[in-house]
């Protein structure tokens, strides 16, 4: 039996001639930026490192993080995403590289063969004392509970800066009805803008302005967010680590005092909208919806949404009553 | 891309600086009128290729304008393909780009370390008389000045650099400035009658050691007033060019043989060999061959922005073909074909030099298709800063000619596996490159026998403060600070030295006693410090220490990209800290402040992505070891 005719491989494509010299980019024509094209390695090698005195086997590309993850080890992080792609800034996760004049990031160095890491030593928990330091000395950390956590961990205090340092202390940009943007929670981790970038959205609405200290997140020009290129996919609040970027519904309640995750319930759903069928994870309080997340695991969609499957749940709640008028 | 810009629109001006670099836009898609074509087709599907040509676009607009506006953000937008959001993003970065409207005169004067020691406090003191306030407006509002940090004009201290924007942008440098000098040019400016020269190179202010010999002991500085540094006759009489010739003549692995043993290493600041940095890229030329998007890359770093440094300045003022011919060396030997120039924003007669340099190389086949009738391709482009001291590290550099934030990158992976456009690349220092030619010509191994065994040949320093006959010196390496000294003329001021800093805002401070130090890498590195840049700067006993290390620091707060949490707040909590300890109002005892000072300096040296943050310290300790200035 022939094979039927709608396999590929069986079409004959009659393609013009290629004008092969003439349409191929200069070599000096700049590459789109993104990851070092890599030949597909057809059989993952494993490696074997040494983190702490453990010897541990991982495969090929993996960081330190993985590696360090598989012995159980815990470490700190805070511009890491698995679904982003890391810009190593926070630089919460260094540990000890036998031979490196200087810490690196855990988060995204890729193991090589018969490394040797500290993951605890002196310098490694120095930098990251100062480091959380740093952090909570310059921004208002009270809704990004681990980062409360790391700073136990590390006997960070912060207060020995005094009283007059810089922050980032600013008024809430609250400038649209789905979310809000507190910039003085935020630590400049970039995840908000890889988001709206190109590791997600492609819509590219915010970018990092300024320099230095006083380099932030912004829009052109900082104009509001319904003037500037923002969709509402919601996919920035869904990476922020420190609740700069919320929900409004969330917003408003924790403005009211009546936000109390103890008193929620998580349904995981999918979304009704249309056919790509993401999953939504429903946050429900007093049996109202008040905010949707995704999770990150999907092998699809990563935890990206759209704005109807992020923020059009509002015909979920509509009662009957009022229905019936 | 499908962009969504606000409704400012660029005025026909605005338009105009754009156009001027990249012709008309090709559809309305590119911000043309709207023709009926247009809303049939589209065409703007190559979001990305274009984006190199963003900082050019926004130098544009800002020569033209003077600032940039809402409008021109939305127009390069239109016109690259580029979200608004990122264009501002960029533009922002930069220190020399204005984003509220600003006079189109601007007067920066200097205020830092070395003009510090010659006057710089009086000249801004005497601005504020007559002009007002810096950042005020003045000359009835068409013209304002600024405080700025180190213009590189340090041995002509106390500087200043005036631009105008305008249809003909002008820029002229002013050093020694006073506030006469400054005040009248400014009216001049804003008359229309700016000098049409942005600069004199000056050998008896700038280059003492050539007007005393007739330069046969030099290498680097050998051609410098000795000839037109505009004519390639005369440097091809004074030598030039024949090391290229050589270079072809060995062939690319002959040519790097001797490189080799000329043990050469990066002048930049890190001490690389770079035979062993143009090897890496010459032994990926055969995927040249297989793949055509791979390109190789060669990059001079000309960003020069270290507080305390002018030899590169000088360089490329005093012999911009020597910088040219050290670049095609290394583009024949790695294969690159493309190079660029990353010259420092305000260093108007370099970059004017530099490009009449290219220019007549073009017209004389010493640069282009198959240049000096071999098959063998180069050309060079120069690209400006836009004052942004971080720029000057290679990665950072490499996003700022890509047309993004200058942000450095985390290595690895390093420029030689990727690096400009995530292409295999060599970036040398401009010192660097003018040691080759020389280098090739003469052999490798009579340079390594210049020198000391660990560090051979000669090197540039840039001596500066309070020192008799400022200017850019050249020894063999290996002599003593002390010699290096005397040969300057001695110590000027009140005659008695208190300190010396070395290698610049990066480097260390060194007391009097450790003068017999020897200028080598290790010699320097002995005594924990490092020879960097080459700044040799001068502090007499008059001058306030604590006042130098908090410009230092300051300096740093203003240059740090912000990317990394220890560098960001590290450098603004070490200012503050400083400020403290010097106000007498410390935040428990001294001692608890130098404590803290120096945990933080361990942190950002141990966990910051790049040399910024790991070296931001290490002025501020090397002079807490020596004195005890905070007791
Ligand atoms: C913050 C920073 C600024 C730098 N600025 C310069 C510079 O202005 N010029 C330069 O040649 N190298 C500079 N460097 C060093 C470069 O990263 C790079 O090492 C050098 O250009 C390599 O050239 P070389 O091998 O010829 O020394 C800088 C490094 C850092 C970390
Ligand atoms: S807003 Fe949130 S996600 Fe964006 S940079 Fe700040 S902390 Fe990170
Ligand atoms: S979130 Fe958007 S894309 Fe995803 S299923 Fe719902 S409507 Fe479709
Ligand atoms: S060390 Fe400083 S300059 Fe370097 S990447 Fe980090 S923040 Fe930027
Ligand atoms: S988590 Fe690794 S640098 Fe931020
Ligand atoms: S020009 Fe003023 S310090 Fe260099």
């Amino acid at each position: 039996m022939s094979k039927p005719s709608t396999d590929m491989n069986q079409i004959e494509i009659n393609q013009p001639e290629m004008k092969s010299v003439v349409n191929a980019p200069q070599p000096t024509i700049p590459l789109p930026r993104g990851p070092v094209p890599q030949a597909p390695t057809r059989e993952s090698r494993s490696i074997e490192i040494k983190i702490d005195g453990h010897s541990v086997s991982v495969p090929e590309g993996s960081t330190i993080l993985d590696a360090g993850r598989q012995l159980g080890i815990e470490t700190p992080t805070l511009c890491f995403l698995e679904s982003l792609t890391p810009v190593n800034v926070c630089r919460v996760c260094v540990v000890e590289l036998e031979g490196s004049r200087t810490l690196v990031p855990a988060c995204s160095r890729k193991v090589e063969a018969n490394m040797s890491i500290k993951t605890d030593s002196e310098r490694v928990r120095l930098s990251r004392k100062l480091v959380l330091e740093f952090l909570a000395s310059s921004v208002d950390l009270s809704t990004a509970p681990k980062m409360q956590e790391y700073m136990e961990r590390y006997g960070a205090q912060p207060d020995r800066f005094g009283e007059t340092r810089a922050t980032v202390a600013q008024p809430v940009k609250v400038d649209n009805d789905l979310y809000v943007r507190d910039y003085s929670k935020c630590v400049l981790c970039y995840k908000c803008v890889e988001a709206c970038g190109v590791d997600a959205q492609n819509t590219f609405a915010i970018a990092v302005a300024g320099r230095g200290f006083s380099a932030h997140i912004a829009t052109e020009f900082d104009v509001p967010l319904p003037d500037s290129a923002c969709v509402y996919c919601g996919n920035c609040i869904g990476v922020c680590p420190t609740g700069a970027l919320m929900f409004k519904s969330e917003f408003d309640m924790r403005q009211a005092g009546t936000w109390d995750e103890s008193k929620q319930m998580q349904t995981d759903t999918i979304c009704p909208y249309c056919g790509v069928g993401c999953d939504l994870t429903v946050h429900a309080q007093d049996g109202k919806i008040v905010r949707v997340t995704s999770p990150l695991d999907h092998s699809v969609t990563h935890g990206n949404l759209c704005i109807k499957g992020r923020f059009g749940w509002q015909f979920v709640q509509i009662q009957p009553a009022e229905n019936g008028k | 891309m499908d962009l969504h810009l606000t409704n400012a629109q660029a005025t026909a001006e605005e338009r105009a600086a754009v156009d001027s670099l990249l012709g008309a836009p090709d559809s309305s898609w590119h911000g043309a009128q709207r023709l009926g074509a247009d809303t049939r087709s589209a065409s703007n599907g190559h979001a990305g290729s274009q984006r190199h040509r963003l900082l050019p676009v926004l130098h544009a607009l800002h020569n033209r304008i003077g600032w940039i506006s809402p409008g021109a953000i939305n127009y390069a937008s239109l016109r690259l393909d580029i979200a608004p959001a990122e264009v501002h993003g960029v533009a922002s970065f930069y220190g020399m780009f204005s984003l509220t409207e600003r006079p189109a005169v601007v007067a920066h004067v200097c205020d830092d370390i070395a003009c510090l020691t010659r006057g710089a406090d009086k000249l801004c003191a005497d601005l504020e008389k007559k002009l007002g306030a810096a950042g005020s407006p003045c000359a009835g509002g068409r013209a304002t000045w600024q405080r700025s940090q180190c213009l590189g004009l340090c041995e002509r201290a106390p500087a200043a650099l005036v631009s105008a924007a305008g249809v003909k942008h002008q820029e002229r440098v002013l050093a020694p400035a006073s506030a006469d000098s400054v005040a009248s040019l400014i009216n001049e400016a804003v008359a229309g009658r700016m000098p049409a020269a942005p600069d004199e190179l000056s050998i008896q202010l700038s280059v003492p050691q050539a007007e005393k010999q007739n330069g046969s002991a030099l290498r680097l500085l050998q051609r410098i007033g000795h000839g037109d540094a505009a004519s390639l006759a005369d440097y091809q009489r004074l030598g030039g060019y024949e090391g290229l010739r050589k270079a072809i003549a060995l062939g690319a692995e002959g040519t790097l043989r001797e490189l080799s043993a000329s043990k050469l290493l990066g002048r930049g600041g890190a001490a690389f060999p770079t035979a062993k940095k143009w090897e890496a890229l010459f032994l990926q030329r055969n995927l040249l061959q297989e793949d055509f998007r791979r390109a190789h890359y060669v990059i001079c770093n000309a960003d020069e922005s270290e507080p305390g440094t002018f030899k590169d300045r000088i360089l490329m003022e005093g012999d911009p073909f020597a910088v040219l011919e050290g670049m095609t060396i290394a583009g024949f030997v790695t294969g690159a074909t493309k190079g660029f120039i990353y010259l420092r924003g305000e260093y108007p007669l370099a970059a004017e030099r530099v490009q009449h340099a290219i220019d007549i190389a073009n017209n004389n086949n010493f640069l282009g298709k198959n240049l000096l009738s071999k098959s063998f391709d180069f050309n060079i482009e120069i690209r400006r800063g836009a004052g942004a001291y971080i720029c000057g590290e290679e990665t950072a550099l490499f996003n700022s000619i890509e047309g993004y934030r200058g942000e450095p990158r985390n290595k690895p992976p390093f420029p030689t596996q990727a690096g400009l456009f995530r292409q295999p690349t060599a970036v040398n220092n401009v010192e660097t490159l003018v040691n080759v030619p020389g280098i090739i010509r003469e052999g490798g191994a009579a340079y390594a026998k210049l020198g000391t065994e660990n560090s051979a040949g000669t090197r540039l320093f840039c001596l500066c403060g309070h020192i008799a006959r400022p200017g850019v010196y050249e020894i063999a390496m290996g002599s003593t600070l002390r010699q290096l000294i005397e040969l300057a003329g001695g110590v000027a001021g009140s005659g008695k030295l208190q300190a010396v800093l070395l290698g610049g805002a990066a480097g260390a401070f060194m007391a009097p006693k450790e003068l017999d130090t020897p200028l080598t890498f290790e010699g320097t590195r002995s005594i924990g410090a490092t020879l960097g840049s080459g700044v040799v700067m001068l502090f007499d006993d008059s001058v306030d220490l604590r006042r130098i290390l908090l410009r230092i620091a300051s300096f740093f707060r203003n240059e740090t990209c912000g990317q990394c949490v220890p560098c960001r707040v590290g450098v603004t909590r070490q200012e503050e800290a400083l400020q403290r300890l010097i106000a007498a109002k410390p935040l428990g005892s001294a001692a608890q402040e130098l404590n803290l000072i120096r945990e933080m300096a361990q942190a950002m040296r141990d966990a910051s992505i790049c040399g910024l943050g790991q070296t931001a310290a290490s002025a501020l300790e090397s002079a807490l070891q020596r004195w005890s200035l905070f007791a």
